[in-house]
């Protein structure tokens, strides 16, 4: 096991690093900084779903309450460091008292997607109507459907001034990524990802075995709100305004689109989903014929009627179908030979 | 006085819009478990329909309460036969394909009708009462959803096709071996819920303009009314409907229409926690 995440975590680190060198001579870093913020959100829902078996229908709900938590307190304060904090603090808190009041109720699939749904609609219905010169936090106002500009963008700790953008700005996002991704990675590894595994799998077993299931999915779900809201915080230093349709029910439609099409229960499904359909949606945004939507729709039933556990998946067992047979004999020969040295030896 | 009756009618109105809105969801997913997120497409189809159908000089009661909800019927019928009918059983499957099935409508609609707002004119004059002027075509649409509940409570309980529609529902392979086929009973009752989600969807359509992404203000309050009503199709509809209009009707006057809105929402999470399967879980246990 020691070995083996050793192993993960190296490759992860050098297919990272050869990605951040190649991607950005094919792609612009402006586009490509909102494809590994994308990724980001991907990984947020594909944790609470794909490992928790949480299928949470306001994933938007968390990424909009970052930026918008990012763009106030940006205002406040003046600088960045603390607001990056509080985007990640404040969905995370939001999200314990949801889950605790859902998980302790044991609600269960479709109402847990009910009420994350109508939760995200309440905060946009309610961000939409705050146009008002008396909906102001510190100093910042809410601006309903237009939203909030001109807040200060992320800048280096400690120095108002040293703002970071550009390709900057690009490669913090892609290293946050990183971190976030080999922190996943290490949380499922944990023997609190594996009981997580486990109440995906057989909810009422864990409980008898002594589990708490309702504080356990909490703190799950908690976590997977903590990365949508860094995620959020991200998008908006990006888009420089953050506006009411971050909650919207699209942009959640399009979280878990991205969740299906990539593969549920894997780490890196989400994100290639992620950044796949977001680089194809932004390709498409520039031709007219056909309508985006449209694509989008095709694109969702597709994979649900004949890839319904997405590409990854889907890839890494054609892998094993083509060269598996081969990899595994090999590995048995080295394991005979070894028990036969030891044996001899 | 006035007021009173004026704020009356609003409220009647309110349950029976909502009513009407997640009537064909409480057929589509109250009996067949099919969680259609396309819901509110195909009410926004239905609206479309009636346009069409009423810029085509057709009667404009002819186009709302005939042709819209048999267009949509056969729309329905259409993606029933090509995508949902695989999905039977896997809810979070049937839920994603019919999100896509949204998005696909949503797509169509806008490069057939374009991104623009239509609409007709209320085809009933509106009366004053008093100071006060009331909406006339709000009569009707309470009317039509006193018959659409009659309708649906007399199909279910008074004919042979409702029988074995309810006894399919509940054990599909008993009414299998019994000689009916699930396949055509599904096909025939998802087309009914079809139906009174265009029905709906043209009823309303004079009042709302109509784009093509309307359907998304309907989808939530249907499917908060269908699930809080629980597992009696036509006492669960209308407890939860009463409920909902009335709460969101009432913080509509009190305050302001977005607080109604926000009310019914927060009412909903409320409800839910409280009575996770829904009003009829608990009262009117039994009744259809």
């Amino acid at each position: 096991m020691q070995t083996s995440i050793r192993k993960d975590i190296i490759t992860t680190l050098v297919v990272a690093a050869i990605l951040l060198w190649i991607m950005p001579m094919l792609i612009s870093t402006y586009t490509l900084t909102v494809l590994v913020i994308y990724g980001m959100l991907g990984l947020s829902l594909g944790l609470i779903w794909g490992f928790g078996g949480i299928l949470c229908f306001g994933q938007a709900a968390f990424f909009g309450l970052g930026a918008y938590t990012y763009a106030i307190a940006a205002i406040n304060f003046g600088e960045s460091t603390l607001p990056m904090l509080l985007a990640v603090l404040v969905p995370a808190i939001f999200a314990a008292m949801l889950g605790a009041m859902m998980f302790y109720g044991r609600l269960t699939d479709v109402y847990l997607g009910v009420i994350t749904l109508v939760v995200t609609l309440i905060l946009f219905k309610f961000m939409n109507s705050t146009a008002g010169p008396q909906y102001v936090i510190g100093s910042a106002k809410l601006g309903g459907y237009n939203g909030i500009p001109g807040f200060q963008t992320l800048n280096v700790p400690g120095d108002p001034n040293a703002y970071i953008w550009g390709d900057n700005y690009f490669y913090i996002c892609a290293v946050a990524l990183l971190i976030v991704y080999l922190l996943v990675t290490w949380l499922l590894r944990s023997s609190f990802g594996r009981i997580a595994i486990g109440i995906r799998e057989n909810e009422t077993r864990l409980s008898l075995m002594g589990y708490d299931v309702a504080a356990r999915k909490t703190v799950l779900f908690s976590i997977g709100a903590a990365i949508a809201g860094l995620s959020g915080a991200l998008f908006a230093n990006w888009g420089e305004i953050v506006t009411p349709s971050l909650f919207s029910l699209r942009q959640s439609a399009e979280i878990i689109i991205w969740c299906i099409v990539g593969g549920l229960g894997t780490r890196l499904g989400p994100i290639i989903g992620a950044a796949g359909l977001a680089y194809m949606k932004f390709m498409l945004g520039q031709q007219s014929l056909i309508d985006n939507t449209l694509i989008t729709g095709l694109i969702l039933v597709f994979f649900v009627l004949f890839l319904p556990k997405g590409i990854v998946p889907a890839v890494a067992g054609l892998w094993r179908v083509s060269f598996g047979r081969k990899r595994r004999s090999r590995g048995r020969q080295t394991r005979r030979t070894r028990t036969r040295g030891e044996a001899n030896g | 006085m006035d007021l009173g009756f004026v704020i009356l009618v609003e409220m009647f109105y309110a349950v029976a819009s909502l009513i009407l809105i997640s009537a064909g969801l409480a057929v589509v997913f109250g009996m067949m478990k099919v969680i259609n997120l396309a819901h509110g497409e195909f009410m926004m189809m239905g609206g479309y329909a009636t346009i069409t159908a009423v810029n085509l000089g057709i009667n404009v009661f002819v186009a709302m309460l005939i042709i819209a909800p048999l267009i949509v019927g056969l729309i329905g019928l259409v993606v029933e036969r090509l995508v949902i009918r695989h999905l039977y059983g896997r809810l979070v499957d049937t839920m994603l394909a019919t999100w896509g099935l949204s998005l696909v409508f949503i797509g169509l609609a806008t490069m057939i009708f374009g991104n623009t707002t239509t609409g007709i004119s209320t085809p009933i004059k509106g009366f004053t009462v008093g100071s006060y002027q009331v909406n006339g075509y709000n009569f009707f649409i309470i009317l039509v959803t006193i018959a659409v509940l009659l309708l649906m409570l007399a199909v279910l309980k008074g004919t042979r096709a409702g029988l074995i529609a309810r006894g399919t529902m509940q054990r599909s392979d008993m009414a299998n071996a019994l000689g009916y086929s699930p396949d055509r009973i599904y096909m025939a009752t998802f087309f009914c819920g079809s139906a009174l989600s265009g029905l709906a969807g043209a009823v309303l359509a004079p009042l709302v303009g109509l784009v093509p992404t309307s359907g998304g203000a309907y989808i939530a309050k249907a499917f908060i009314t269908v699930i809080a009503g629980g597992p009696s199709l036509v006492t669960g509809l209308f407890a939860s409907g009463t409920f909902f209009g009335a709460l969101s009707q009432f913080f509509t006057f009190a305050i302001s229409p977005v607080i109604g809105e926000v009310a019914l929402l927060i009412g909903a999470v409320f409800l839910l926690r409280l009575l996770p399967q829904g009003i009829t879980s608990k009262f009117f246990k039994g009744k259809l």
